[in-house]
This record gives structure tokens, C-alpha cells and sequence, in this order.
């Protein structure tokens, strides 16, 4: 027998010497108290692989309260409630809610029929309402007021007697800008449990069928390839293709920087002025496209960063002039779908497994476009401008003095930041100096402290008692969390000294190279042709730098992750979820990607 | 030369001649004909046996002895097939069949006379639709020269009278009438990589996937379990080789000076390499697909690459083990297609 391995209980994690009144500054909510000993949670490495800025955590917060409300109250999942989460370190740990009483699961079951087979049976008309609710709610992002405060109240709005003072407006603005946000998480859910559940429900058909076939098959015969997610990497497709046709290529070389291009382009005359037409017509609104998942502030988009774009933008230009076709062949690889599905149905072994095959795919496809296409709009598109927002409010804090800098306003809860902004129109409204500039700047500095120091340090991928099943599909599907990975994470710790690193095997082949160990957008300038992407988060941002290397490899994410898409469109072996590749592997090494089998070996 | 009384070219055969060349027989023939690179060869049908047989009997009955064996003490079974394997090996052989197998034998080797042949034993057994009882009975490579091939045509059909083999038709309770084995004379390929090909998984059944054991020199040293062959695991839709192990291959079987086969140990450099590249490994997945498609069910497949990388297809079979598990259904259409979804909603307790 094995020896008994258990993960240590939630009351046993030390909060580091140094960071307790960092830790003690995030909501009472997300603290860990003694009764949670009795619960399994586990570390939501997929979503946040970093300790937490104070700020930051309204993303799990947000997020949860949405998956919850779904989960529990509006189609009623039979099986499970909400998500609770917690914070130590910085790091987010959450524990499913089962329910086990038979007849409550009964009466769930009923209650679930009626809402989730309404949402199949009106899908497409409930999604395209969706998107109108959606663009709806971004154009009200847009529409917030500018985060200022003048020294007199416009004359104008005396003379229209409006009778409401800007300070008030503050508030009002940053209250709105918080409701938006968690309305986004709403719509963020409205879909994705189904749309996942039915996506789930071939891919365990198809296991049960063909007990060998690899994820990324089942992957490749429901993803779509026409989601918004990948427009923004067709755009610099297209705007590789305008550079090369107006000339003006020559200007956007390896290693060149987005503002000395655009510069000499500027001057450039006619065709130097048509391409930054172009390009400003792809950035509203496809470079709203952040390079991580939405959950941290300093991932920040395409359109604030402009050195991801531009790194990609010379290796199309090459293709395109040494006649290569770069746009992506997207009726070729929906025909290969299509087949690829003829060819398995083929494999069945009787009609009426064809029939609940065809069934289940179909379902499959009819919700994909969904579980594809939303991340743009939310994750992207909107947690951008809300960023973006509270900067505004960091900006003008920071000029009253709160703190040195914009970017302070994220080490601050959303509770916290609302006091601050209280603080300065009572300040304004009164005449007196506001408080926060003698309190803020030393608390800044401490967390700042905080969140480096939790940086350097491991944290348990579990906590708690081992569940005997994992019966929550929500967690099944979100964070592919099973029983055998909790048996292995246990066992992980015997395994430190070997040079294989296991992950989900995204793309098949296999490549030997130079890995680039790439913790940021900073550095992607350092890619070589043929260099190995190792990174922490795979996303749909870093796909048009994939025309440069020979193979991926990432920390987090699934099979169906969109850079397993994408790896698979560009023939890259990729290994995806590896946990820990970033901090196994050192830059510089030789290592070698077997993205058939899913393993990652370090030669030297 | 145009198939004669008891010889059949393999590209003249179809399924429907089993009756009279054998499972193997008919499986070939109707390979070739489908375009499948089989060796070339032909087969001497059960006619062949039967005339051999009735000229034996006229001496002195065989299959009325056999059946009068009833259950069988193994003593009598032994003693019997001893005097009538002896008699098949040893009788003379009536010209006419002698001089049929000969030419079919020369025309088969053309200007190389001492072409290396394979003669397979290939049973039939009434209303049976296979009669191979896997390794009831004989198989004999590298056979050099006319003598030699008609000693070993004799040998393949004594070898229905071998211990086992009567054995196991006494146990069955089988009428000797219908009992008759062709035999199937081929081309033999000089081997340098060859094995075993299953359409599906013999782990799991899997029918997605299909599995090849490959190893130097001639297929038997796989076949016979005496050396351990590299092993490939590959999608048959998609190609992804999904297992690659690569064993220590420490002998191979290779063809002996005078005939028959030598096993011999693998030059030290071969012992761990690959022994078929991805090239060949994609072009076995075909060769498996196609077969499968021609039979409608997952085969069980003996295949070779010569010396200059050509693919043969020796042998298939339909595979058995799993196909009878085959009857459970994974999932039945639903009225409600939603209802599907339950499967993940509604709990795996």
C-alpha cells in the first residue's frame, strides 16, 4: 500500500512573517476561518497563478457571485451550488458545494429541465440577444463620465440648474463602473455552464466510445474557427497584408517599436497615413484584446501595449513576401472538421450510437460559438475599459496626493478605493485637505511588499480532507479537477527531481529546442525562430507569435484552451496545464515538447 | 497459366471460394483482388487433398478411423495420427496432382527457380466460416525448390492429422466428411522488418486506435512471442501516434542457408532502433483501414517490408475477442436530444 498522503488543513497555512496586514486587509469574507478545515478547496491556479493585488480580487469576487447565482438559483444544477473562495498569500482557493440529498437533487432535476432545455431549445435567438445586451453594456462603459474634478463647477451646469455638484458624480461614476463590471460576470454565465455541459457530454460520449482518443481529437471536432476571439489575430493578418500592398512594409521590422513605426509612418506621407487608417480601425475594437485571462489588472491590452502586435507584425510581412498565404485556411480546416466527424461516426458500432452521436455533436456545435466567442466581449473588451476605468480614478487619487503613482489604486479593495473617493469629495466639498494622502502611501508600500514576498514563495495545490468522488461538474468542466489529479498532486512532491514534466497533450508532434521561459508581454521580443514558448498563461493574445516558434508550452490551461486551437491550426506540438513549467524549466535550456503524449522533458 | 483442377492463382479467389481454399485462401485472394500488396502465389484447393486422400483410402480408411475414435484416449489419437501423418508424407503422390503443383510451382518462380516460397496450411471445415484453429497447423518459410515445396505441401496436409488437431474436432464432435485443408503457396518476403496489425485496440477494444508490434527480420519471431517487438499506438483517423515503445529486440529470425529459418541475435546498433519508420507506420494505418473497410469489422493483420521498404500483407483475420463485447450500446438516441446533457448535470454517483 501506498502511505497515507493527505493535503494540510487550511488552518495550518502560516501566513507569511511580514504580510499579515496585507493579508488581514482583504474582505472578511475570503478569510479562511476554522470551520473550513472540515471542507476540500483547492489552489484556482487556471484562473489566478499569481498572488492577488487588493484590488484584483473583485474579479474572483465578481466571478463567483455569477457562477453561483447560475449554478444554484437560476438553472439549479442538480448536483451542485455555488463556488466559495477564499485568500491566503494572495492565492485564491475555492470548494465546490455538493448537493447529496436525494430528493433535493429529484426536485433540482426538475427545476433544471425547465430552465437549461429552454436555453438549448432558443439558443441562437438567446445568444444573439445576448451579444445586443452585451454591446449594450459596453456601450455604457464607454459612455462614463471622465474621472475629474474641476476647482469650480462649470458655469454651464449652474446656468442649466443640474443642482448635482461633480463630486457626486465621483461616486456615481464609480459605482457604476463596479455594477457594470458585475454584470458582465452575469452575462459572463448566463451561457457557459450549458454551453460547457453539452460540449462535456460528447466528449464523454466519445470516451466511452473510443476509450484511447486523445482530447485534442474531440477538441478539434467541436472548436469553430470563426469566434471574435481569433479576429484579432486576423486582423494583423490583414494589416501585415495592407503593409505590404501600400508599401510601406519596410518600416515594421523585428525588434521595431510601436512608436517609432507609427512615427515614421506619420511622416511618411499618403500611404504611411492609409495604413495607420487601417490600423486604427483594427484596434477599435479587436485590439481590445488583454495577454492574460481578464484577472489581473497589469494584463493589459493590446491597444494600451502596442509591443505584442507589433512583435507579430514582421513575421507576417515575411510570409506574405516570400509568398506564403498567411490568412487562416478557414474552409480547409472546416472541411477536415467535418470529416474528421464522418470518419468517427463511421467507427460506431450500431445506428442508434450514430444517432445519439449526432445528436450530441449537434447540441455541441449549436452552444460552442458561445463558450468561443464570449471571452472577447467579457474577459477582453470589457474588463479592459473597466481597468481602464479604475485608473482614472488611481490617476486622479494619485494627483491629490493618495498615492505616488496610477497603478497604486489596485492596492487598494474596491471597498477601500470607494473611501478614498469619498474622502477626496469631502475634501473637495469642504475645502480641507482629504486624509487619504496620510494614510495610503505607507499602506501602498506594504502591500506592494506583500505581494513580492508571496511571489517568491510555493502554495498547497489543495487543502483539506479528500472528497471520495468529484461530483461537481462544474468543476469537472472548469478546472478538469478529478480524483485521479488530486491522487497525483499528492504524489507530485516524489516527483521533483525528474526532467518529464507532465501536462494535457494540446497539439500532437513532437520538437526539440531552446526554451523561452516568458513570465510577461515584455518579453516576448526575445523569441527566436525555433525558440520553445514556455509560458504561464496560454491565450489568445500570443497566437500570432506562434508563426515563430517551434513548439508551446504553458502552465495552465485544457485541451480546448484557445492556443491549443491555434497550436493545432499552426501544426505546433503544444503541452498546455503543465503547473509548474515556468518554474521547472530555466531559459536557455534544451528541452524537448511531445504534444501527442502530453510530456515536456529537459535534455540538459 | 490459368487456375487448373486443384490450383487456384490468389487473384483469381474470392471469400465465396472458401469452401474449397481455406479461410486464409479465400482471405488473400480476395486482398489481391482488391489491390492490396499480397505476395504472389496460388493455392492448391481441397481438391488436391481429396484426391490424395481417396487414393490413400483405397488402402485403408482415414476418416472413418478418425471418427471411430469417438471422445479419444490421447494413446489412440497419438497412434493414429502417427501412421497417418506418415502415410501423407511418404505415399506417392498421383502424378497428374504432382505435375499440377510443379507447374504451378515454376510458373510461380519464373527464371529464378530456387525463389523462396511460404506454404501455409489453410483448413476448411463445413459451415464453418474459419477453420484455422490458430496454430493447430502448419506454416512453412523459406522454402527452397520443387521437392522441397511439395514435401511441404504434403507436410501442411498431414498436419490436419496432427494430435491437436484431431483432438480438437473429437472434442467438437465434427464430422470428418467436411473436414479438407487447401494449402496456399506465396511468394516469400525477404523480411527486413515485419509483425502483427490489430485495427483496434486490444486493451481497451478501442476501434479509434490502431495498434502495430513490429521487430527485425521475419514476421514468425513476433508471431511465436520470442522477441519483444516495438509497439505503436496510432489514431486510425488521424495519424497521432499516441505510444512508441521501443523494445530491446535482441534476436530475429532469418532465412537459413539451406531453407527454413535461423533465429539470430540483432547486431548490437539494431537492438534498440526503431524497427519501421513514421513513414511506414502512416502507410500500415492505410494498409489497416483498407482492410478493415473490405471486411466491414476490425482484422487481425501479419504484415512485411522487404529489403527495398515495399509493404506485403501476409495474412488477416477478423478479430474475435473484443467483437463479442461489442454488443453493449454506449448511448441510444434520445426523443429529447437534451436529455443527453443529464449525463454530465445530473451527477456520475
Amino acid at each position: 500500500m501506498v502511505k497515507p498522503k493527505r493535503f494540510p488543513l487550511p488552518s495550518s497555512l502560516e501566513v507569511i512573517a511580514g504580510t499579515e496586514p496585507t493579508q488581514a486587509a482583504y474582505p472578511y469574507y475570503m478569510q479562511f476561518t476554522k470551520e473550513d478545515d472540515e471542507r476540500f478547496w483547492f489552489y484556482n491556479s487556471m484562473h489566478f497563478p499569481a498572488p492577488m493585488c487588493l484590488f484584483d480580487t473583485i474579479t474572483a469576487e465578481a466571478a463567483y457571485c455569477a457562477l453561483g447565482a447560475a449554478n444554484t438559483r437560476v438553472y439549479c444544477l442538480p448536483t451542485t451550488l455555488g463556488i466559495d473562495y477564499r485568500i491566503v498569500n494572495g492565492r485564491i482557493y475555492i470548494g465546490g458545494n455538493a448537493v447529496t440529498d436525494r430528493a433535493e437533487i429529484a426536485r433540482r432535476t426538475e427545476e433544471f429541465k425547465r430552465r437549461a432545455f429552454y436555453y438549448y431549445e432558443n439558443w441562437e435567438r438567446l445568444f444573439t440577444q445576448w451579444k445586443e445586451k452585451m454591446m449594450v453594456l459596453i456601450g455604457e462603459a464607454q459612455k462614463l463620465s471622465k474621472v475629474e474634478i474641476p476647482e469650480f463647477e462649470p458655469l454651464e451646469h449652474v446656468h442649466a440648474g443640474r443642482g448635482v455638484a461633480s463630486n457626486h458624480y465621483l461616486l456615481d461614476t464609480y459605482q457604476k463602473t463596479l455594477e457594470g463590471y458585475y454584470r458582465m460576470w452575469q452575462y459572463h454565465f448566463e451561457f457557459l455552464l450549458l454551453g460547457y455541459g453539452a460540449y462535456l457530454t460528447f466528449f464523454d460520449f466519445c470516451k466511452k466510445a473510443f476509450p484511447e482518443i486523445s482530447d485534442q481529437t474531440v477538441a478539434r471536432m467541436v472548436a469553430g474557427m470563426q469566434a471574435e476571439i481569433f479576429r484579432p489575430d486576423d486582423e494583423l493578418r490583414r494589416l501585415a497584408k495592407r503593409a505590404v500592398e501600400l508599401g510601406v512594409d519596410d518600416k515594421i521590422g523585428d525588434g521595431c517599436s510601436p512608436n517609432d513605426v507609427i512615427q515614421s509612418l506619420e511622416q511618411l506621407g499618403d500611404p504611411g497615413k492609409a495604413w495607420l487608417e487601417e490600423l486604427a480601425v483594427s484596434r477599435d475594437p479587436w485590439f481590445n484584446i488583454n495577454v492574460g485571462d481578464g484577472f489581473y489588472h497589469y494584463h493589459r491590452s493590446w491597444n494600451d501595449d502596442l509591443s505584442m502586435p507589433f512583435a507579430a507584425l514582421p513575421g507576417y510581412i515575411a510570409n506574405i513576401k516570400a509568398g506564403r498565404r498567411i490568412e487562416r485556411p478557414i474552409e480547409k480546416l472546416m472541411a477536415e472538421r467535418k470529416q474528421l466527424i464522418e470518419d468517427y461516426r463511421e467507427l460506431l458500432n450500431t445506428d442508434d450510437e450514430r444517432a445519439a452521436y449526432d445528436q450530441m455533436i449537434g447540441l455541441a456545435h449549436r452552444v460552442f460559438p458561445y463558450v468561443e466567442g464570449h471571452k472577447f466581449y467579457c474577459e477582453h473588451w470589457y474588463t479592459n475599459l473597466f481597468f481602464n476605468k479604475i485608473r482614472e480614478f488611481g490617476a486622479l487619487l494619485s494627483r491629490h496626493g493618495f498615492f505616488p503613482d496610477t497603478e497604486d489604486v489596485f492596492h487598494l479593495t474596491h471597498f477601500e478605493v470607494e473611501a478614498a473617493i469619498i474622502d477626496l469629495m469631502t475634501s473637495w466639498s469642504n475645502g480641507s485637505p482629504p486624509r487619504g494622502p496620510s494614510r495610503w502611501p505607507a499602506l501602498v508600500k506594504e502591500r506592494k511588499a506583500a505581494i513580492a514576498e508571496w511571489t517568491k514563495h510555493d502554495t498547497a495545490p489543495a487543502l483539506g480532507p479528500v472528497p471520495e468522488v468529484i461530483d461537481d461538474p462544474a468543476i469537472v468542466m472548469l478546472w478538469g479537477i478529478t480524483r485521479e489529479n488530486l491522487d497525483a498532486w499528492l504524489t507530485a512532491g516524489d516527483q521533483r527531481d525528474s526532467n518529464e514534466i507532465k501536462g494535457f497533450a494540446a497539439s500532437s508532434g513532437v520538437a526539440e529546442g531552446v526554451a523561452r521561459v516568458v513570465k510577461s508581454v515584455d518579453e516576448i521580443g526575445r523569441l527566436r525562430q525555433g525558440d520553445i514558448l514556455v509560458c504561464q498563461v496560454t491565450n489568445p493574445t500570443w497566437a500570432p507569435i506562434f508563426q515563430k516558434i517551434a513548439a508551446a508550452v504553458s502552465d495552465i490551461g485544457g485541451s480546448m484552451s484557445h492556443a491549443a486551437i491555434v497550436a493545432r491550426e499552426f501544426g505546433l506540438p503544444a503541452v498546455v496545464g503543465t503547473g509548474r513549467a515556468t518554474q521547472r524549466i530555466k531559459d536557455g535550456q534544451r528541452i524537448r515538447v511531445d504534444g501527442g503524449r502530453g510530456i515536456v522533458t529537459i535534455l540538459e | 497459366m490459368p487456375s487448373s483442377e486443384n490450383v487456384s492463382w490468389l487473384a483469381e479467389i474470392t471469400l465465396q471460394d472458401r469452401s474449397s481454399v481455406g479461410g486464409k485462401g479465400g482471405s488473400l485472394g480476395e486482398l489481391t483482388r482488391a489491390g492490396i500488396a499480397v505476395p504472389p502465389g496460388f493455392v492448391v484447393r481441397t481438391g488436391g487433398f481429396e484426391r490424395f486422400l481417396a487414393t490413400l483410402e483405397m488402402e485403408e480408411p482415414i476418416r472413418p478411423a478418425v471418427e471411430s475414435l469417438g471422445d479419444g484416449e490421447l494413446e489412440d489419437i497419438t497412434a493414429l495420427s502417427e501412421r497417418v501423418r506418415a502415410r501423407f508424407e511418404n505415399a506417392a503422390l498421383p502424378p497428374d496432382l504432382q505435375l499440377e503443383i510443379s507447374g504451378a510451382q515454376a510458373e510461380l518462380c519464373g527464371e529464378r527457380v530456387s525463389w523462396p516460397l511460404a506454404v501455409r496450411s489453410s483448413a476448411t471445415i463445413e459451415d464453418a466460416e474459419d477453420a484455422s484453429f490458430a496454430g493447430l497447423q502448419d506454416t512453412f518459410l523459406w522454402v527452397l525448390g520443387a521437392q522441397a515445396t511439395l514435401k511441404s505441401v504434403r507436410s501442411c496436409w498431414a498436419s490436419l492429422y496432427s494430435v491437436p488437431s484431431i483432438a480438437y474436432r473429437r472434442k467438437h464432435r465434427m464430422r470428418e466428411d467436411g473436414v479438407a485443408m487447401a494449402v496456399v503457396v506465396q511468394q516469400m518476403v525477404d523480411a527486413r522488418t515485419a509483425g502483427v496489425l490489430f485495427t483496434r485496440s486490444p486493451v481497451t477494444g478501442d476501434r479509434s486506435v490502431i495498434t502495430i508490434e513490429a521487430a527485425w527480420g521475419l514476421g514468425s519471431a513476433v508471431v511465436s512471442g520470442e522477441v519483444t517487438p516495438d509497439r505503436f499506438v496510432i489514431a486510425k483517423i488521424t495519424g497521432e501516434i499516441s505510444i512508441r515503445d521501443i523494445s530491446d529486440k535482441r534476436v530475429q529470425h532469418l532465412p537459413a542457408a539451406d531453407g527454413g529459418v535461423d533465429e539470430v541475435e540483432t547486431p548490437e546498433e539494431k537492438r534498440r532502433m526503431p524497427s519501421v519508420s513514421d513513414d511506414e507506420l502512416a502507410a500500415l494505418r492505410g494498409l489497416g483501414r483498407k482492410i478493415e473497410r473490405i471486411y466491414g469489422r476490425p482484422q487481425d493483420i501479419e504484415w512485411a517490408i522487404d529489403r527495398n521498404g515495399k509493404i506485403f500483407l501476409l495474412q488477416s483475420r477478423p478479430e474475435t475477442v473484443w467483437s463479442a463485447k461489442d454488443a453493449m450500446p454506449i448511448a441510444k438516441p434520445a426523443q429529447n436530444p437534451f436529455t443527453h446533457v443529464m449525463n454530465i448535470f445530473g451527477g456520475r454517483r
